[in-house]
């Protein structure tokens, strides 16, 4: 469904992909693991247009996005949900919400507050003033308002208590279970293992080993070489 | 008591026009991150449209609300045009050209406004039933004021239900906050940007509408207004509706209340507001910290490093010297007038190009220089060539002590602390009177008999300017010119690698108001007087204009520019009166088509 194939990006003169060959099929939840400073975000921010393509094209369901604005990227059903979150702290838990409403007809702030109880009880409250669970359940959430075909999660479950994270992990496999194709940037290797079908290394903006996440839990010298134990 | 009573409602009166017109530009700031100058204007245009239409609708006693309306959805309109077709190019351009953009819009209204209705003031019409007066507390208070204290928080107050009800208002609250975050959500930015313009002009143009009972129209009010505005707008938070409000309140009252106990201060009093809460709360009262900060100018385009070449610059020196014995003395007066402006321009070139600070008041130390230098002449009696020599140490002495607040800050806020304590000294010199002869300013300011004739101050102008020129090119190209542009271009890595910023910028910030106030001493010898206006802030923007113009990349942009500013001048204006037209024009194309400046189009066609 979302195709990237041979992507370069660039912060302005520093080349950080170098060509970034990836694919998350419909339904599949696919895990894009790596160090820190590998490469995983500007992967996903290629992916909606917030770093610049160099290089290398990017597709979903066949059709071409790579040089399309970011708004008519996500209109497309692409939702992406940033590592740093980025709530908008002056806004409500509900006008969070309604920004990232694009009227469809699956998720919508009933469905989501269903899913995410802890949000409903919290609707009038400034999205500042949340913990850092609740802002990552919010980020989610947010992002679910605009019925995305694909999620894109940027390091979910960093700076969370475990509890939390286990929480986070049981809503994210309730997805999956909805048939909802998810492209998971982890550096935490348990946390992916529980969710993702397949799995993408990369360091230093390459990519250096692919396959079956049962596989990589099989490969302990690419564990070593790549992730850190 | 009573007339403390009045004095406030009158100060109310003014805050309500505060808000109309800092709101509206706080939240095309908050949201699009342009500094639109020509907010001011939109502000004018409505004034003008709606003394016009009240004479021309066939209303009865309606027509002037009708027309005041009517005025502020044009400018509205107007508004969303000019993002549209102008600003929607330049919203990934340095913030330098988007300031230049907006600029030249304001150069070109003005001329449109000054053709249309001429230059004389206006008196518009009175507002039908309001135009009375009703007794307050023993005094007689104007109804219309006493309309506009209930109509400003009825605008609040709409605006409150616009940001807090709508979809469209929570979206521009989310966009003021994280504009990238929110097209990543799937919103459309330009449809976003363009309606924040219309709403912006249309409070600006309800500003402008509404003051036509007060005040007569001048072609003035657009500069007038917008300086005020801005300051409401710093003191408020960038991009903060609600800190706009208070600021509108706060400076309204302060300056009723000023007027009665510091008349002389009056017209300072906001700008020490200003100056004082930009050094202890840089981003307003209720704005936010700014996380994701540029260099104060952003990156350059262009920039080239290339040293002149050294035939190039033998010729040059050549037709220099040559120049007074071949041209009449009008032009020899006028090549004088280059070179100061080429030294202005160059010094505050090391500030904006090299170092991406762009300042506001630089106008500050041109002025002092030629202040210090003038005053040490005729009140301490010192001889020319050292009060000359001593100016710009005056110069550099204030650009210590300025510099060394403002250096905190970076982008608009530094600019507009600039400007706070360039309005500061323009404020000093003016008032005191028995020192600087206030508005008349310091006169017969003449070298001795030896230097007098215009061929040989010209090439004392030639000796000092040009040392200043070649020695700012220098200190640009040493190390510390290349620590200044690491910081302008990675300020976070340059600090990682232990440059300290703040020392590093408030040096060039010395040496750039030296050599200002070197050409301020090298002006007031030329013109013999020196008056408040070198001060201000009109004075300010012609070097930014020249350095812009030329190409700020360029190391010759500064004497490009000043030589083409200074002869589009004086040759514009023998045969028309509207040459900022041509200007605004001129700028416009520029910055949308030649980034870089006239420099940068010699370049093109060299290569
Ligand atoms: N905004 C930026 N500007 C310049 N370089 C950046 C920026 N963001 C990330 N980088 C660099 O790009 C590389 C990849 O970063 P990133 O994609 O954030 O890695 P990851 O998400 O895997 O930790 C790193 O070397 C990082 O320093
Ligand atoms: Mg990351």
């Amino acid at each position: 469904m979302l195709r990237l194939e041979g992507v370069e990006a660039a912060y302005g003169l520093s080349r950080v992909l170098h060509g970034v060959t990836i694919e998350a099929r419909e339904g599949e939840v696919v895990s894009l693991l790596g160090r820190n400073g590998a490469g995983k975000s500007t992967t996903l921010k290629a992916i909606v247009g917030l770093v610049e393509v160099t290089g290398g094209s990017i597709s979903l369901g066949g059709r071409d996005i790579t040089a399309l604005p970011t708004h008519e990227i996500s209109q497309l059903g692409i939702g992406w949900v940033p590592e740093d979150r980025r709530i908008f702290s002056d806004l409500t838990v509900e006008e969070n919400l309604l920004v990232g409403a694009k009227g469809g007809t699956r998720w919508g702030a009933s469905r989501v507050y269903e899913y995410f109880p802890k949000l409903g009880q919290l609707a009038g409250r400034r999205g500042g003033s949340l913990s850092g669970g609740e802002q990552q359940m919010l980020t989610v959430a947010r992002t679910l308002m605009g019925n995305p075909r694909i999620l894109l999660l940027d390091e979910p479950s960093e700076g969370l208590a475990p509890v939390v994270v286990q929480a986070l992990g049981h809503q994210i496999a309730a997805l999956k279970r909805e048939g909802l194709t998810i492209l998971l940037s982890e550096q935490n290797l348990k946390f992916a293992a529980r969710l993702a079908d397949r799995a993408y290394i990369i360091e230093k903006g390459e990519i250096r080993w692919e396959g079956a996440m049962a596989r990589l839990l099989e490969d302990e010298a690419a564990r070593r070489a790549f992730l850190t134990v | 008591m009573s007339l403390l009573f009045v004095q406030l409602l009158s100060g109310l009166a003014n805050a309500m026009f505060l808000f109309l017109i800092a709101s509206g530009l706080s939240l095309i700031f908050g949201v699009t991150r342009i500094v639109n100058f020509a907010h001011g204007s939109f502000y004018m245009l409505a004034a003008y449209f709606t003394y016009s239409l009240s004479a021309m609708l066939p209303l009865g006693p309606v027509a002037f609300y009708a027309a005041a309306l009517v005025a502020a959805f044009l400018v509205a309109g107007l508004g969303g045009l000019v993002e549209v077709l102008l600003l929607r190019r330049v919203y990934r351009a340095p913030e330098l050209y988007q300031l230049l953009l907006t600029f030249a819009l304001v150069l070109v209204v003005a001329d449109a406004v000054r053709f249309v209705w001429g230059a004389d003031n206006k008196t518009g019409p009175a507002a039908p039933g309001l135009a009375g007066s009703v007794p307050i507390a023993g005094q007689l208070f104007p109804s219309y004021d006493l309309a506009v204290i209930v109509f400003g928080p009825l605008v609040a107050l709409g605006l409150w239900l616009v940001f807090h009800r709508t979809r469209w208002g929570i979206l521009i609250r989310a966009a003021t906050q994280d504009r990238e975050m929110v097209a990543a959500l799937g919103v459309d930015q330009r449809r976003l940007f363009t309606g924040v313009f219309v709403l912006g002009s249309f409070l600006a143009g309800l500003g402008g509408a509404l003051q036509v009972p007060r005040l007569a129209l001048t072609t003035v009010m657009d500069t007038t207004v917008i300086v005020e505005a801005f300051v409401v707008v710093v003191i408020g938070g960038m991009g903060s509706v609600w800190g706009a409000l208070l600021a509108s309140l706060v400076i309204g009252v302060l300056n009723a209340y000023g007027v009665l106990v510091l008349p002389k201060a009056s017209i300072v009093l906001m700008f020490i507001v200003m100056a004082v809460v930009l050094i202890i709360r840089p981003w307003g009262l209720l704005g936010r910290p700014e996380v994701l900060l540029r260099a104060a100018g952003g990156a350059v385009a262009g920039e080239r490093r290339a040293p002149w070449h050294p035939a190039w610059l033998a010729a040059v020196g050549l037709v220099l010297l040559a120049l007074p014995l071949l041209l009449p003395t009008f032009w020899v007066w006028m090549a004088i007038e280059i070179f100061a402006f080429a030294l202005f321009a160059a010094s505050l070139h090391l500030l904006m190009g090299t170092g991406g600070m762009v300042s506001f008041g630089h106008a500050a130390y041109f002025g002092l220089g030629a202040y210090g230098a003038a005053l040490l002449l005729q009140l301490a009696g010192w001889p020319m060539p050292l009060a000359f020599l001593a100016g710009p140490v005056v110069a550099a002495a204030a650009a210590a002590v300025f510099g060394y607040f403002s250096v905190r800050l970076t982008s608009i806020y530094f600019a507009m602390l600039t400007l706070a304590f360039a309005q500061i000294v323009f404020a000093v010199v003016h008032q005191w009177d028995e020192v600087t002869g206030g508005d008349n300013g310091v006169l017969s300011v003449w070298p001795p008999p030896w230097l007098k004739s215009p061929v040989r101050y010209y090439y004392w102008a030639l000796v000092f300017a040009g040392t200043g020129v070649v020695l700012l090119r220098l200190v640009a190209a040493s190390p510390f010119g290349l620590a200044l542009r690491a910081v302008r271009d990675h300020a976070r890595r340059a600090e990682a690698v232990g440059i300290n910023i703040r020392a590093l910028q408030w040096t060039a910030f010395v040496v750039a108001g030296f050599f200002a106030g070197l050409a301020g001493a090298i002006f007031v010898f030329l013109k013999g007087s020196v008056f408040p206006v070198y001060t201000e802030a009109p004075m300010s923007v012609q070097p930014l204009v020249m350095v812009l113009l030329g190409g700020v990349g360029a190391p010759s942009g500064p004497l490009i520019g000043a030589a083409a500013y200074k002869l589009l001048d004086t040759v514009i204006t023998r045969y028309t009166d509207y040459w900022q037209v041509g200007l605004g024009g001129i700028l416009i194309a520029l910055v949308l088509a030649f980034p870089r400046g006239i420099a940068g189009v010699l370049d093109w066609r060299r290569s």
